[in-house]
């Protein structure tokens, strides 16, 4: 049976290398026309989200039909799950049509790992809950290294609603596998103090002073004012503490690199100025973004 | 009239201190005699040799769904499963449609279980009107219809001056008040123990302290009211230790703990299973092992399950939308043998007690003994027998339990009921 990809936790640091490998072969060269591969020809993906999502859905779709696939997108308005259809019926009655691949994102934390339980098409986990983000700490990583060469020994200060932050977990899991030190910071009531304990290396902070301090790469979480029960923190203070802003920049290293995941919050967690500089890579994620994907869906699809 | 003897068990009855192998005679629905040699002429008998005999099981927490919710549980399935697991009596919880508030739906369900159950069946009442938290129910004439305890299960009772009335009328009526301790603030959206293991799968946690906070006021309240206070299926160390200080102080309080918190802990957990999914969560290594001395050191009175059937395709859903809960009845047993016997935590003495003798003077119920003259429940099982649960057989209608599969040694053998063998082990 084909294993899809869940999440980081379980991948092994030599399969997460074969994936960046991989998907350098599909970073466009500059200013080159897009090259056509045909690895996936005839394959059918399909694409099946149960949460909003611009960048990711149109990412995997790109992926997708740049290796020659099949591809078909679904979202969860306007289809049989608003009219009260179980999540197993709605991957079974999916997965009667014999697709190759299901790329899925759900707001409920492990929805993969259940239905991969039952269903026997290998899921490509797109994001579940609070849980992980996979393809994220992929392309994060990748971006790291095309700008600083390596992940080895670095210091990167995550920043912002790390309870709640699926991007959050699956780069603790990546980056830890890597030697990286990584810094967690944010208001005390969205750091629980176990996140401390995910992985080797892992130092907490509310001072975001603190956390920048010789960074070589900052990466900012969005707020995500959905996925409060109750408000952690005062929203009208939250920039004043948590918000990364031009006079940040000199406490880190020289060559540092600012990230986010994406879509940003001008003025509530980066400033317009940093999110425009020159430190910023959030658009080389965005296309690392492509080829990641290319590279999950090929090894997903062919191994 | 008729009689029984079950020959040659080692009959171990807390209740007197007995341990030692001879017969057990029964006339109709009472025991007659406990003596060497008694007589089979004209009698049914029942080989117990190599077994032990112990008087019947009682749970005092089960959730039997009937009348609401009969596509997850009947009064029927429920004590099939109940006499499968050794159990000659059961107490269900009243969080049924209607809920158990009144005495007209208590009438039902004592009518229901005198027509279709195999096993004793004792209704609990609720503390409040349909278990809102807000009225108090009819307590009193609930307990003249044949209620054998109040607790609201599954809904803790918030309000501390609600809870404070139900205990004088629980202290007045000579009744135990059971609560689900559980603070509805601090375990908002929860799913499971909140700890290492929540922060790594991404699900909201149960803060232990959401029990520990409830166990701490109720207790107090339990001072100032002289109620009999039980603290249903306890899961957290501290809630161990504040029960041991209640009764320190000499005060009428008890707890229960179910097989499943003494014999898992949150990293044992399938992720995202809901079989492993219930109320309150699995928690730490910790609790278990506090649990676990609660039990050894008399802390804990008693064993209950906490069966709490749910059809499947309601367990069949992403993790944080199935209902709490997982059945019990028939791996109580085979659990408490091997977390607590066989792992020498505590001698079968002890372990029976925990299941017969001890639920039986919480709830007042001149049941958990083999003196001469009680009823004849009584619970046959062995020590040793290696067998495989199979959920898949068994007669509750639902299947949620982690234990599927699950390799136990020793376990039921035969249950009798008011004299009637009503269940044993096929050849």
């Amino acid at each position: 049976m084909r294993r899809g990809l869940l999440d980081i936790e379980s991948l092994t640091r030599p399969e997460i290398e074969a994936i960046l490998a991989r998907s350098k072969d599909f970073q466009p060269a500059p200013r080159e026309p897009f090259k056509r591969f045909e690895s996936l020809r005839g394959q059918t993906i399909v694409n099946l989200f149960f949460e909003a999502s611009t960048r990711t859905r149109t990412s995997f779709e790109i992926a997708a039909k740049r290796l020659g696939a099949d591809l078909i997108s679904i979202t969860a308005s306007g289809s049989s799950v608003s009219k009260g259809e179980s999540l197993v019926d709605t991957l079974n009655t999916l997965g009667a049509m014999r697709p190759d691949a299901i790329v899925m994102r759900h707001s409920a934390s492990g929805a993969p790992h259940f239905l991969s339980r039952y269903l026997p098409v290998p899921i490509v986990n797109a994001g579940d809950g609070t849980h992980e983000h996979p393809t994220q700490a992929l392309l994060d990583a990748l971006t790291i290294r095309d700008r600083l060469g390596t992940l080895e020994n670095l210091r990167v200060a995550i920043i912002g609603d790390i309870a709640h932050s699926r991007v959050a977990r699956s780069n603790i899991f990546l980056l830890s596998k890597f030697g990286v030190h990584v810094v967690l910071c944010g208001p005390a009531s969205l750091l629980p103090r176990e996140m401390g304990q995910l992985a080797p290396a892992i130092e907490l902070t509310t001072d975001m002073e603190e956390a920048i301090r010789n960074a070589d790469v900052i990466m900012m979480l969005r707020v995500q004012l959905e996925r409060q029960h109750e408000p952690g923190f005062a929203t009208n203070e939250y920039f004043q503490f948590f918000g990364l802003r031009p006079e940040h920049i000199e406490l880190a290293k020289p060559n540092l690199i600012v990230m986010h995941p994406g879509p940003i919050n001008r003025g509530r967690e980066i400033s317009s100025e940093v999110a425009d500089s020159q430190r910023s890579v959030i658009l080389n994620q965005v296309e690392n973004g492509v080829a990641i994907r290319m590279a999950v869906l090929e090894r997903v699809l062919t191994q | 009239m008729s009689k029984l003897v079950v020959k040659n068990g080692r009959v171990v009855d807390p209740s007197q201190e007995l341990d030692r192998v001879c017969d057990v005679g029964i006339e109709d629905d009472v025991i007659l005699e406990i003596e060497d040699g008694i007589s089979t002429v004209g009698c049914e008998q029942f080989d117990a040799s190599g077994l032990v005999v112990a008087p019947g099981f009682i749970d005092m927490h089960v959730h039997l769904r009937e009348p609401g919710f009969e596509h997850a549980e009947t009064i029927e399935t429920g004590s099939r499963a109940a006499a499968a697991g050794g159990f000659t009596s059961i107490c269900c919880m009243p969080n049924t449609e209607p809920v158990n508030d009144k005495p007209t739906v208590t009438s039902y369900i004592i009518d229901r279980a005198r027509r279709s159950a195999i096993v004793n069946v004792y209704p609990i009442g609720a503390i409040t009107k349909n278990s809102a938290g807000k009225e108090l129910s009819a307590i009193a004439s609930m307990k003249q219809a044949g209620i054998v305890a109040i607790s609201d299960d599954g809904k803790p009772v918030m309000n501390a001056r609600v809870l404070r009335r139900a205990m004088e009328f629980a202290q007045a009526l000579n009744i135990p008040l059971i609560q689900h301790c559980e603070d509805l603030d601090l375990s908002a959206g929860g799913l499971m123990h909140e700890g290492l293991e929540s922060t790594r799968l991404g699900l909201r946690g149960i803060p232990r302290t959401s029990e520990d906070v409830m166990v701490a006021r109720d207790i107090l309240l339990a001072e100032l009211t002289g109620a009999r206070y039980h603290v249903a299926h306890v899961s957290s160390k501290n809630s161990v230790e504040m029960v041991a200080f209640a009764k320190r102080r000499g005060l009428p309080v008890t707890c229960e703990a179910t097989p499943h918190h003494f014999a898992l802990c949150d990293s044992e957990m399938r992720p995202y299973d809901s079989n492993f999914k219930m109320k309150p969560p699995l928690r730490e290594r910790c609790d278990l092992e506090a649990i676990t001395q609660g039990i050894v050191h008399g802390v804990i009175d008693a064993i209950a399950t906490d069966h709490a059937p749910h059809p499947g395709d309601e367990k069949m859903q992403e993790f944080e939308r199935c209902p709490f809960g997982i059945i019990g009845l028939e791996t109580a047993l085979g659990l408490g043998l091997e977390r607590l016997y066989h792992s020498d935590k505590i001698d079968i003495s002890r372990l029976i007690s925990l299941f017969s003798k001890k639920p039986a003077e919480i709830l007042s119920l001149d049941r958990g003994t083999l003196r001469v003259g009680a009823a004849a429940d009584i619970t046959i099982f062995d020590l040793e027998r290696d067998w495989t649960y199979d959920v898949n057989r068994s007669p509750s209608k639902s299947r949620n339990t982690p234990f599927h599969r699950h390799k136990f040694r020793g376990g039921p053998v035969a249950t009798i009921v008011a004299g009637q063998i009503v269940w044993r082990l096929e050849a």
